[in-house]
């Protein structure tokens, strides 16, 4: 990582008058999988829905630095819970190429391949609603990449996963990231989070806690939450 | 997709259009509606004419409040006075009289009022009214209620009591009433003909000409409403007053009895 | 209790031979409220839709406005549309009135709110799952409205269903921009009342037994249509 390219300013979300992130100043870089930690209710999902743009930021910024305006263009999200349209698999992983103008039968067409590419080997005809838990989980990523977006947010893409589910996802993360895919990401696995992460972003009561690279953090965390939170303690 | 299909058929359906032939709209009060004199009417001026007469059955009131709006081309109405102030207000052309039907008497069949020997209207209104028989009146403010307030003006009494029975209602409805109570009932000749439910009535008193019901004609002002089809109302006026109208209005049976008399006169 | 077993008979009878006039006024009953109920869902359905996305300051008025005007007499709406279309009222040059074109153009001004009402509970709830994911997606506000009420179409036929009921039902503002005319403008609605006035009440129940067969054929169509096109679920 040579230089930032999302820099975080002071960023703060309030909701009703109470703080739910921040003030937070951090920068990401360019490449890599970068995940998201801690306990629940640290803001690990507000935090990834602000970079994306979902949220309205209460003070600070969001710069997009170099080439990150690149990566601002074209991402994508995964929600912890897949977003289940009225409509087929197919159609439901077309959906975003529909909105960009693609006629509807090249838009299947490539739906189709994006469906093998993550593993979904179900009848695409079915109405999602009629998924599985896993089978949906790969939808959602089937629909997310089928912009091949050059920055991707995951919000606990496995939460509620079986560990064959969990480990197919896994494979499709590491091979986009091979592909050159930024990805951000967060999640309450710590293996998880040993197996994928280059880099860690700890976060405890809204606040940064704790930034640096996987191998360091998981060896030597520096703050005491983060040492807490990796022993298994309940983090207040 | 079928979802569209549906929309596309229905969009169709919309758009349809109507077919046009000469036709002009007159309004008429339901009496004249109810009595069934039209069906027989309408099909012929259409053949003698080729106008086709669209027809807005509607109250007195409303029938002439379309003429002066223009919304309609010709009136058919009874109510003489209303039609004279229509006419002063710059509405029609003029008036010209068509045909009279008539009110009748029902009562029950052993008359115990005696109304049937009375000579004049207000003779039997007298006799019921001295004999305190049950007496229905439509107590709506129609015509025919107006109609009969008037008889008992003219007859010296004001109804009260327990034997007047107003029921505000139309004539289907208190000719029930009065069936149910055997009460004495004054109603237009085609519906008490056309009701099915008499049980002891009979009709008791007929044929005094305050009883006539006068039908008149009245052609919508052109200078008013420029867009109205007055040639078209003169045709079928000059229809109306014919030798041919005559012969079918006088004809019009009802039960074997006949319900409306031709008077008009050839100018 | 004979009346309506007459009403039954008599209305088997005009159905089985066709007559001529049922089939003439049950026609001009469809053509004019499925006219109003497309016209009404085209304007009803992407309105409730609007209303269901948009946060404006008069949003919580228009909703209660919408939702008033649902009970509007259908008298009343007849009487303003006559005033307007009359000779002598501002539109009265277009010759419309006792024409079926004012009887749709009522019937839209009834059924309107009842669509738009009831799409808008709809897509409010279908908004609510798919917020995040087409605001992430970056669905411009068009493309937001066409993808709710596309999606939304179950829940939304039956809105466009409910105002098609409440048209072909009604009799208060046909009867009167209508007028009822024999061959032109007369539907079942008004046909019902015209024979219950004159106290034939068997014939009236026939009319009155049609039309309801009328607006179960029409919901079971759609139904029907709907069901195929989606396989294998309700």
């Amino acid at each position: 990582m040579v230089s930032g390219m999302i820099v975080l300013e002071g960023v703060e979300l309030r909701r009703g008058g109470r703080v739910i992130v921040g003030p937070v100043s951090l920068t990401l870089g360019a490449e890599g999988i970068t995940m998201v930690m801690g306990p629940n209710g640290a803001g690990k999902t507000t935090l990834l829905r602000a970079l994306h743009g979902l949220e309205r930021l209460s003070s600070g910024q969001i710069r997009w630095a170099g080439n990150g305006n690149a990566l601002r263009e074209r991402q994508a999200f995964v929600f912890q819970t897949p977003v289940l349209m009225r409509r087929s698999a197919l159609d439901s992983i077309a959906y975003p190429l529909r909105l960009r103008g693609v006629k509807r039968a090249e838009a299947r067409e490539r739906a189709a391949a994006c469906a093998e590419q993550v593993g979904l080997r179900v009848n695409l005809k079915k109405e999602v609603s009629d998924l599985s838990g896993g089978e949906k989980q790969k939808m959602a990523m089937a629909r997310a990449l089928i912009l091949e977006p050059a920055l991707l947010f995951l919000d606990e893409p496995s939460a509620n996963l079986d560990g064959r589910s969990t480990r197919e996802i896994e494979e499709i993360l590491n091979r986009i990231r091979a592909g050159g895919t930024r990805i951000v990401m967060s999640t309450h696995d710590i293996g998880q989070a040993r197996r994928l992460a280059d880099d860690v972003v700890f976060l405890h009561d809204g606040k940064l806690a704790e930034q640096g690279p996987s191998a360091a953090f998981f060896d030597a965390p520096q703050s005491s939450q983060a040492q807490a939170y990796l022993k298994g303690d309940i983090v207040l | 997709m079928k979802f569209r299909t549906i929309i596309a058929a229905a969009a169709t359906a919309v758009f349809a259009t109507m077919a046009q032939a000469e036709e002009m709209k007159m309004s008429v009060t339901t009496s004249f509606a109810n009595s069934g004199l039209a069906e027989v009417l309408l099909p012929e001026i259409e053949k003698d004419t080729g106008i086709t007469v669209q027809l807005l059955v509607v109250g007195t009131g409303q029938a002439l409040k379309l003429g002066a709006e223009g919304d309609v081309d010709a009136v058919l109405v009874h109510a003489k006075a209303a039609e004279e102030k229509w006419l002063a207000e710059g509405n029609g052309t003029h008036r010209r009289e068509i045909m009279y039907n008539d009110f009748i008497f029902v009562g029950p069949s052993d008359d115990p009022a005696g109304a049937a020997k009375a000579d004049k209207a207000t003779g039997a209104l007298q006799a019921i009214a001295a004999a305190q028989a049950p007496f229905v009146s439509r107590g709506d403010d129609s015509g025919t209620h107006k109609m009969e307030l008037s008889l008992w003006k003219a007859a010296g009494i004001e109804p009260q009591g327990d034997w007047y029975r107003a029921v505000g209602q139309g004539m289907g409805a208190a000719l029930n009433t009065a069936s149910g109570m055997n009460a004495y009932i004054m109603s237009d000749r085609a519906s008490w003909l056309k009701f099915a439910n008499k049980g002891d009535l009979k009709l008791v008193f007929e044929g005094d000409p305050v009883l006539f019901n006068q039908y008149a004609f009245l052609p919508v002002n052109p200078a008013k409403h420029p867009h109205v089809k007055n040639d078209l109302a003169n045709k079928l006026e000059a229809w109306l007053v014919s030798d041919r109208a005559k012969a079918l209005i006088d004809g019009y049976m009802l039960n074997g009895e006949k319900l409306f008399t031709f008077n008009a006169k050839a100018e | 209790m004979n009346d309506i077993l007459q009403g039954m008979a008599r209305a088997a009878r005009l159905v089985v031979t066709l007559d001529a006039d049922l089939v003439e006024i049950t026609a001009l009953s469809l053509q004019v409220s499925l006219g109003a109920a497309v016209i009404a869902s085209a304007i009803g359905l992407p309105l409730g839709a609007w209303l269901a996305i948009n946060r404006f300051p008069a949003r919580r008025v228009v909703i209660a406005v919408l939702n008033a005007l649902m009970g509007l007499p259908p008298v009343v709406v007849g009487l303003i549309v006559y005033v307007l279309f009359s000779r002598s009222g501002p539109l009265g040059a277009l010759g419309l009135l006792f024409t079926p074109t004012v009887m749709v153009i009522a019937q839209v001004i009834i059924i309107t709110p009842i669509v738009a009402s009831v799409s808008h509970q709809a897509i409010r709830e279908l908004w609510a799952d798919y917020h995040d994911l087409l605001i992430s997606l970056k669905a411009n506000r068009l493309q937001r409205i066409v993808t709710l009420l596309w999606d939304g179409r179950r829940a939304l036929m039956t809105a466009s269903l409910a105002g098609f009921g409440r048209g072909v039902g009604e009799v208060g503002a046909i009867m009167i921009v209508g007028g009822n005319i024999d061959h032109a403008t007369r539907v079942l609605t008004t046909a019902i009342a015209l024979e219950t006035g004159k106290g034939a009440f068997d014939m009236a129940l026939a009319l009155g037994f049609v039309l309801i067969g009328l607006a179960i054929s029409v919901n079971l169509a759609l139904h029907f249509l709907s069901r195929t096109e989606r396989g294998s679920r309700w």
